[in-house]
């Protein structure tokens, strides 16, 4: 039943009107960047806080994309979140299985011992050693082994995997089904909706990589997007912004360059989000059911 | 009795050898990438050198910790840590109940829905993404901010050049990206409250601002609760990421913090054990945190957190 006093009247104007505020605030950023990377010269110049352009252009993706850092980093990027998010989803499935199981001794043992290391670690110098010790420094190996699980989401999907019936399995075994079967062809498939929001959360983890190669990739051909993102927004501002610019009669403005640099970054973000979005809530308080 | 439990044991791990086996990737990175580096942390008390190793570098005790809490970089770096995390503490806690707060009076499903999936999107943005649209929005000369402050007949002023706006800066971009995402446990919570209360509370004639103080809040208690905890918990882990970002040449007095400092003083200056002992400080501390944490909780007759 709507609450039909004046009082209630005021509350729900005033708070409607904050809350598209907020809305706006964080979505006009985002509108201003795609649409000004879209303008044209002319448009651009011309406008102050372009929101909509009238006169589409695509000379801003036209030349990063005859670049030979921003392919190049692109696909790089792609690559690491494709293979990243496979072992990821490997590896993470394996353990939470084995770990979900109640015959399996030193279960609880394991579970602290993860659950420990979200609350300490060695720090930075002690992960860098190690990742230096096995060899892996300058290799996009550095970005995907030492990440190979996050415990947040092997928490997740423990608890999952915990709350699938058991009969189904209890009879599959009866049947003589192995392990490795067992959660192939019952446990995993039966955990679509766990595994497919894992499988969003770690390729947007790795899709962000920005610290991980500015620690351990040396080598600039390697660089991710972010890391090229950074270079071109705020460290290098000359280079490859200023440089070979001019097209024609008008040359791009570098904040148009830089836009598209941004919305290249952003974008296939902004494409799985409604995917994500369906099931993210769930996938989040899954892993905050049980502790 | 004990060799019977232990052949016992055996006997199952032999029977399920396939489930162990399924483990051992995920073990051996568990080992390998956050016990060893655990282990690693004995270089804070050597003179650590790469060409002598772990084994062969010789031990120094307490000398670089001394160090640390002699050096007047220490309080710079303990203030900045603590005043970030205060900023964040302060602002960042109470900004997602408030929102999801407002939220649920909502009574039109789709338009709630809408805002939720407009104020969601910025968490899976990047810090680099998100500073970069700070960059073009507030700081480049032919940014809107700039025109702005033409127009209004002020000096073009950079905002990441200054000092005084380093720390208003790192909160509002922290909020920007942050507060929607943090509204759905909160909404999780409130979604459990029974409707109920509501109109018996109607009927006694009480307005929507005296239903949320007297039941909305009161039903979300010890999520909040909790969550608080949690955040005291970690309040020496900042986003390096962000930090670092920000950081530059004008801003370090204010914005240096502990992870920062570590990575400059470590990775680009090469002083591994000094900087190892800087970081093992701020873990230390992080850890008792927890803990103290935790046993909060449990005084609260909350759950804790394990």
């Amino acid at each position: 039943m709507p609450d039909r006093s004046l009082g209630g009247r005021v509350f729900d104007a005033v708070n409607i009107v904050l809350l598209l505020l907020m809305g706006l605030v964080t979505l006009v950023p985002f509108v201003h960047v795609i649409a000004s990377s879209f303008a044209s010269v002319a448009e651009y110049n011309r406008t102050d806080f372009l929101l909509i352009p009238t006169e589409f252009s695509l000379k801003a993706y036209t030349y990063i994309f005859t670049t030979d850092a921003l392919p190049r980093s692109l696909a790089v990027t792609v690559m690491i979140t494709v293979i990243g998010t496979a072992i990821n989803l490997l590896c993470t499935s394996l353990l939470a299985y084995a770990l979900s199981r109640r015959r399996v001794h030193f279960r609880k043992t394991i579970m602290f011992l993860i659950v420990f290391t979200l609350i300490f670690q060695g720090g930075l110098i002690p992960d860098y050693l190690i990742v230096r010790e096995a060899g892996l420094l300058n290799s996009y190996w550095a970005l995907l082994i030492p990440r190979a699980i996050i415990p947040f989401y092997l928490i997740i999907l423990i608890n999952f995997f915990r709350n699938l019936p058991v009969e189904l399995e209890e009879s599959a075994r009866m049947d003589g089904c192995g392990d490795l079967r067992l959660l192939f062809q019952i446990v995993m498939p039966l955990s679509k909706p766990a595994l497919a929001t894992l499988t969003l959360f770690y390729a947007v983890f790795h899709w962000n990589t920005y610290m991980h190669a500015i620690l351990y990739l040396t080598d600039t051909a390697k660089w991710p997007i972010q890391v090229l993102l950074r270079q071109i927004v705020l460290v290098s501002q000359a280079g490859f912004v200023e440089q070979g610019v001019v097209e024609g009669e008008q040359s791009i403005p570098p904040d148009t360059v830089r836009m598209a640099v941004i919305t290249v970054a952003t974008f296939p973000i902004l494409l799985v989000y409604p995917f994500l979005q369906k099931h993210f809530a769930k996938g989040i308080l899954l892993g905050s059911v049980k502790g | 009795m004990r060799t019977e439990t232990r052949s016992a044991i055996w006997r199952d791990m032999r029977r399920d050898r396939w489930i162990y086996l399924l483990m051992l990737p995920g073990l051996l990175y568990f080992l390998v990438f956050k016990y060893l580096p655990m282990g690693g942390v004995v270089i804070a008390f050597q003179n650590y050198h790469p060409f002598t190793g772990f084994w062969g570098s010789p031990w120094v005790g307490w000398t670089h910790f001394e160090r640390l809490f002699a050096d007047p970089d220490f309080f710079r770096l303990l203030r900045n840590t603590l005043l970030l995390s205060l900023y964040n503490l302060g602002l960042g806690f109470p900004a997602p109940i408030l929102v999801a707060l407002m939220l649920n009076e909502l009574r039109v499903q789709w338009f709630k829905r809408s805002i939720q999936t407009m104020i969601y999107i910025p968490h899976f943005m990047s810090w680099v993404v998100v500073v970069a649209m700070f960059f073009v929005i507030f700081e480049s000369q032919d940014s809107i901010f700039q025109s702005l402050l033409a127009g209004l007949g002020f000096e073009p002023h950079s905002i990441m050049m200054d000092r005084g706006w380093f720390r208003p800066m790192y909160i509002l971009q922290a909020l920007w990206r942050d507060t929607g995402w943090g509204t759905i446990i909160y909404l999780a919570a409130l979604a459990g409250i029974s409707p109920e209360l509501y109109e018996s509370s109607r009927i006694d004639g009480a307005s929507r601002l005296r239903q949320i103080w007297h039941i909305t809040l009161p039903g979300i208690r010890s999520t909040i609760v909790v969550l608080l905890l949690l955040r005291l918990s970690d309040v020496l882990e900042l986003s390096f990421e962000h930090v670092f970002l920000l950081l530059n040449a004008v801003n370090r007095e204010v914005g240096d913090v502990f992870d920062t400092y570590v990575y400059r003083v470590g990775l680009i200056n090469g002083q591994l054990s000094y900087s190892t002992a800087v970081g093992l400080f701020k873990g230390v501390v992080g850890l008792a945190l927890v803990l103290l944490a935790n046993w909060l909780a449990k005084k609260f007759g909350e759950e804790g957190i394990f």
